[in-house]
């Protein structure tokens, strides 16, 4: 007897489950899987959007890799922006949280202001920086100017314009600022009156007590950093067009990257190739580099032993 | 050490000279740090102080290299309220925000709380997957769930590619609620079973009362997620000024107005406004949800 309602159980458990993960399997099916296929098959194909789509075999991967002149470029600023942009991020919310944890007058005051700007629109937060850094007018030059110091063109030059985006970048900490925060306050209090027992320095009691015990979150936020870096589309799409006066009514044409392909990364590819120049093959080219470059990271957040996210049962 | 500076007037016997030193390290120590703090601020608030400040400046003084304006033009706001398709711009905004929202929120917590609590096979891979599908940069398919769109439902020039999405679960809301749900002990659970709770009525009566601040954590996220959306509207609306939203409008706002800083800082401040609002009535959910992404499983 006991088999056959313990096989209906499992059904009944197994239908259960499944009707609660009904939306997400629909939506992993169709907005994921299918068109993820779907990417892999338009890169081998020539489609414009108006004939039918024709296999062409690897041209549309080797137009990407040697005759599209932004594709390298964009893999450079790319690499630029994970060695300069995320080290200074994750030290710099590193920093801010430190210094979060120490304030003792005035905390919730500080920390809302040191979060406030994380949450500004992301074309709202650029616009404002294309106005602030703006070479001729903007009020950070000035205040420069004003010191004696040298007054770089910003987003009008090719030298400055990823520094600059760094230092929209850095405003923006909050989010990095709450996790370090929060790891920071895990530490357990002990470790540190040890620590000072031994007569250990600050530096030493950072270097041997906080560092040790933050080293996942630390980690968390490099790798973190890195996937959004080749996420980054609207700051440095936005930034381009203000700087160059370039702003588009419906269907004008942007040639991203101003100044001199400085602010190009891959996301704005894909949407160059398949929505300026209708080439949706090699669109997907680049989107299959996207994908393989964030999945390859997305992995090492996972590793089952020591993973950052633990996916798993405890 | 720096509690030292709270009570410092208790001390009844006479400082001894070691002592001393330590107080004043102390209170050179909170100098240094609350200094250090002011200048912190300074870099998180000028850029809004300046950015504000210019937005009421006269039309010529907006061209200059002057800090502060001579006179407050106010009337800039109602300019810009008046500038064709603003309005338009903001509902549509308002439209996508709370659908989306509420979509995302009602489809995401069935799948978060199954994947928090039911025990059955491929929960692991079905949660990794979620990990993946929330990692994904969205230009990576972006081109066939283009032409499913466009080609084979022709819906671009609207926002439905947008929203309709949203009833299918979204992977970071998932994510974070399941995170959220992970913490609520089994024995409630089986408690509500125990006294005769579908598992239905378990979510509804006992867990989703349990899990306001994550709820709450997961739509401001997603509001913020639809508000902030550039990438989506540049797709999907921008044949159709009709259907554009506000962050993807502000550019265009710009493009008409390329001289104008003024406007353009006045616009500025009125797409960034609504969600410093939100944020100073709902911070406590919102640092609660930062936090939680950040923590392990």
């Amino acid at each position: 007897m006991s088999t056959h309602t313990l096989r209906a159980k499992h059904r009944r458990s197994a239908l259960r489950t499944l009707a609660f993960l009904s939306p997400w399997l629909i939506g992993f099916s169709v907005f994921f899987a299918y068109p993820l296929l779907s990417t892999v098959y338009f890169s081998f194909m020539h489609y414009d959007g108006f004939k039918p789509p024709a296999w062409t075999g690897t041209k549309n991967w080797t137009y990407v890799f040697e005759h599209y002149p932004f594709f390298w470029p964009a893999l450079r600023n790319t690499l630029w922006l994970v060695l300069v942009m995320v080290t200074l991020r994750v030290a710099f919310g590193l920093g801010v949280g430190l210094l979060i944890t120490k304030i003792k007058t005035g905390t919730g005051v500080f920390r809302t202001l040191f979060y406030l700007p994380y949450l500004a629109p992301p074309v709202a937060a650029t616009m404002a920086f294309a106005f602030l850094l703006n070479p001729g007018t903007g009020p950070v030059n000035e205040i420069l100017a004003k010191a004696g110091l040298p007054t770089p063109g910003w987003f009008n030059d090719p030298a400055w314009s990823k520094p600059a985006l760094t230092l929209l970048a850095l405003w923006g900490i909050g989010d990095l600022m709450v996790i370090f925060m929060a790891a920071l306050l895990d530490v357990p209090k002990e470790q540190y009156e040890a620590a000072e027992l031994d007569g250990a320095t600050p530096w030493q009691r950072f270097r041997y007590v906080t560092l040790p015990n933050i080293s996942p979150i630390v980690m968390f936020a490099i790798v973190t950093g890195v996937i959004q870096t080749m996420q980054y589309y609207t700051q440095p799409l936005i930034a381009g067009k203000v700087a160059s006066g370039v702003i588009q009514g419906a269907g004008t044409q942007f040639e991203p990257g101003y100044p001199d392909k400085s602010t190009l990364t891959l996301p704005q590819l894909v949407y160059n190739l398949g929505f300026q120049r209708f080439d949706y093959g090699s669109a997907c080219v680049v989107a299959l580099v996207l994908f393989a470059l964030s999945m390859a990271f997305t992995a090492l957040l996972m590793r089952r032993r020591g993973g950052l996210i633990q996916a798993g049962d405890r | 050490m720096t509690q030292v500076l709270d009570k410092p007037l208790e001390l009844k016997a006479p400082p001894s000279p070691a002592e001393r030193t330590a107080h004043r390290r102390a209170l050179l120590e909170w100098i240094a740090i609350h200094s250090l703090g002011i200048a912190a601020a300074l870099f998180f608030t000028l850029p809004f102080v300046f950015v504000f400040l210019t937005s009421l400046m006269s039309d010529t003084q907006a061209l200059s290299r002057d800090l502060i304006p001579h006179t407050w033009e106010w009337a800039n706001y109602r300019k810009v309220f008046d500038t064709p398709g603003f309005l338009t711009w903001w509902r549509n905004t308002l439209f996508y925000a709370f659908l989306g929202t509420a979509l995302t929120v009602v489809s995401s917590i069935p799948v978060a709380y199954a994947l928090a609590k039911f025990r059955f096979r491929g929960r692991n891979l079905a949660l990794m997957l979620v990990i993946s599908m929330m990692m994904l940069p969205p230009q990576v398919i972006i081109i066939p769930m283009y032409l499913f769109w466009a080609k084979q439902l022709d819906l671009s020039g609207t926002l439905w590619p947008l929203i309709i999405p949203m009833a299918f679960g979204d992977a970071f809301s998932i994510f974070l609620l399941r995170q959220f749900l992970t913490t609520i002990p089994d024995e409630y659970l089986d408690a509500a079973r125990v006294d005769g709770c579908g598992d239905l009525r378990t979510l509804l009566k006992v867990v989703l009362p349990m899990a306001k601040p994550g709820i709450a954590a997961v739509a401001l996220f997603q509001f913020f997620y639809a508000w902030n959306d550039y990438f989506g509207p540049q797709i999907y609306a921008s044949e159709n000024p009709g259907a554009w939203t506000l962050s993807y409008g502000l550019e265009s706002f710009k493009g008409a107005h390329h001289t104008d800083w003024n406007l353009t800082m006045a616009a500025t401040v009125l797409v960034m406004a609504p969600v410093i609002l939100v944020f100073f009535f709902a911070q406590k959910a919102f640092v609660e949800g930062v936090t939680l992404t950040g923590v392990k499983g």
